[in-house]
């Protein structure tokens, strides 16, 4: 498979490349908001919603910075976007579906410092990918977040009921998870990373 | 607090961040470039003395402006501060070490959204003094720096056999590929998380005794 094709990019942001059992991104959300199936879904939705959008910005914004010389404002001018994308979709979540508005509830403003996203931002540029390949990246990158979250609230629903030491309860118990989720992963290495 | 001299406070503010209060063990916070950044001791450090520089500088800015920003628009001026230290952060860092710039790629940058500093910026900086608020950022990241090496060291011994790059294993020491890979960063968090807890237990326990 072509490396650059949208298809191997989406599946490299899915699978091989997880964004956050491969690359660590985005995980105080993995772990604070997985303890239940649902939120974890809700929460899924609304973080690849905003990767897309602030991920085309991003792509539009580079060709600005890079047309008058201005790449050390990058940073800078990523974040900004990306904190108004979020206040612009929460916006109009609430105008057009107050819904799904409710159900995703405090997440959505939290989602800004997700680091998820500015690192989704951040790569497209750095790997120069043009505007299809940015947007099956982001798709990739959110349902990879999404698969990632699920799978970590279904096994810690339960793992409610086990009888874990005292010691490793918590924190401790959901990186242990989070490690053998992550060693699961590296099996997809083999479609061709 | 009131009838401490002021250097006990100072040390105080200062030590908060080294373990009591340390960011990642203790708050759980700055978890992605934690587990990111550590598979080598160097590159752990260059991370947290990073991390540092933005926490001491962002501290003061932040405290000196603390009576201009208004308080509606406090996080976005907070996020900005930030980012322009990032920014410098990240440029110093490429100018001295192209080798550590690569290794650490878009984690830089990602210094921005690290939890750490924006909440340091909220609960401290935004209230106390400028001197205050560059010490307790200093403890923070000094603490954070800790932690980083912590996993870095661990991972780096056991994942490739060497310490800061010198061979310190036998050479007929089998090295666990495992704990370069992203798995073993969770598990050696996992790992120092369980023996905190079951030293404070410890502790607990022998003090009940």
């Amino acid at each position: 498979m072509d490396v650059n094709s949208p298809t191997f990019i989406f599946l490299n942001a899915f699978l091989i490349n997880n964004f956050v059992l491969a690359m660590f991104l985005g995980l105080c959300p993995f772990l604070g908001v997985s303890g239940k199936i649902k939120t974890a879904g809700n929460m899924g939705l609304a973080v690849t919603f905003v990767m897309l959008v602030s991920s085309v910005c991003a792509f539009g914004l580079n060709l600005l910075l890079t047309r008058y010389d201005l790449e050390f404002l990058r940073l800078i001018s990523y974040i900004a976007v990306i904190a108004s994308a979020v206040q612009l979709v929460e916006m109009a979540i609430k105008r057009f579906s107050p819904a799904l508005f409710r159900a995703l509830g405090i997440f959505l403003p939290l989602i800004t410092t997700n680091c998820a996203i500015l690192g989704l931002a951040l790569f497209q540029t750095a790997r120069e990918y043009n505007f299809v390949q940015s947007l099956a990246f982001a798709l990739g990158a959110g349902a990879g977040f999404s698969l990632a979250l699920v799978l970590m609230a279904g096994l810690r629903e339960k793992l409610e009921l086990a009888d874990v030491p005292s010691v490793a309860r918590g924190a401790a118990l959901s990186l242990m998870i989070a490690g053998l989720l992550s060693l699961a992963f590296m099996g997809f290495a083999g479609l061709g990373g | 607090m009131s009838e401490k001299p002021f250097s006990d406070i100072r040390m105080e503010t200062f030590t908060q961040g080294l373990w009591k209060d340390n960011p990642v063990f203790v708050m759980m916070l700055g978890l992605c470039p934690t587990l990111a950044v550590t598979n080598s001791a160097m590159n752990a450090l260059a991370m947290g003395l990073a991390t540092t520089f933005v926490l001491i500088c962002s501290g003061l800015l932040v405290s000196l402006l603390r009576n201009v920003i208004p308080k509606q628009v406090r996080i976005a001026s907070y996020i900005i501060i930030i980012a322009t230290f990032v920014t410098m952060a990240d440029y110093g860092i490429k100018a001295i070490s192209l080798d550590v710039y690569q290794a650490l790629g878009a984690f830089i940058q990602l210094i921005v959204v690290n939890c750490i500093i924006l909440g340091r910026a909220e609960a401290y900086a935004s209230k106390e003094t400028p001197g205050k608020a560059m010490i307790n950022g200093a403890g923070m990241g000094f603490g954070f720096t800790i932690a980083l090496l912590c996993l870095g060291v661990v991972r780096e011994i056991m994942g490739s056999g060497t310490f800061f790059g010198l061979q310190v294993m036998p050479d007929r020491f089998q090295t666990w590929s495992i704990f370069v890979l992203p798995p073993g960063g969770f598990f050696v968090l996992a790992g120092w998380l369980v023996l905190f807890s079951w030293l404070q237990e410890r502790k607990v326990r022998r003090e009940a005794v």
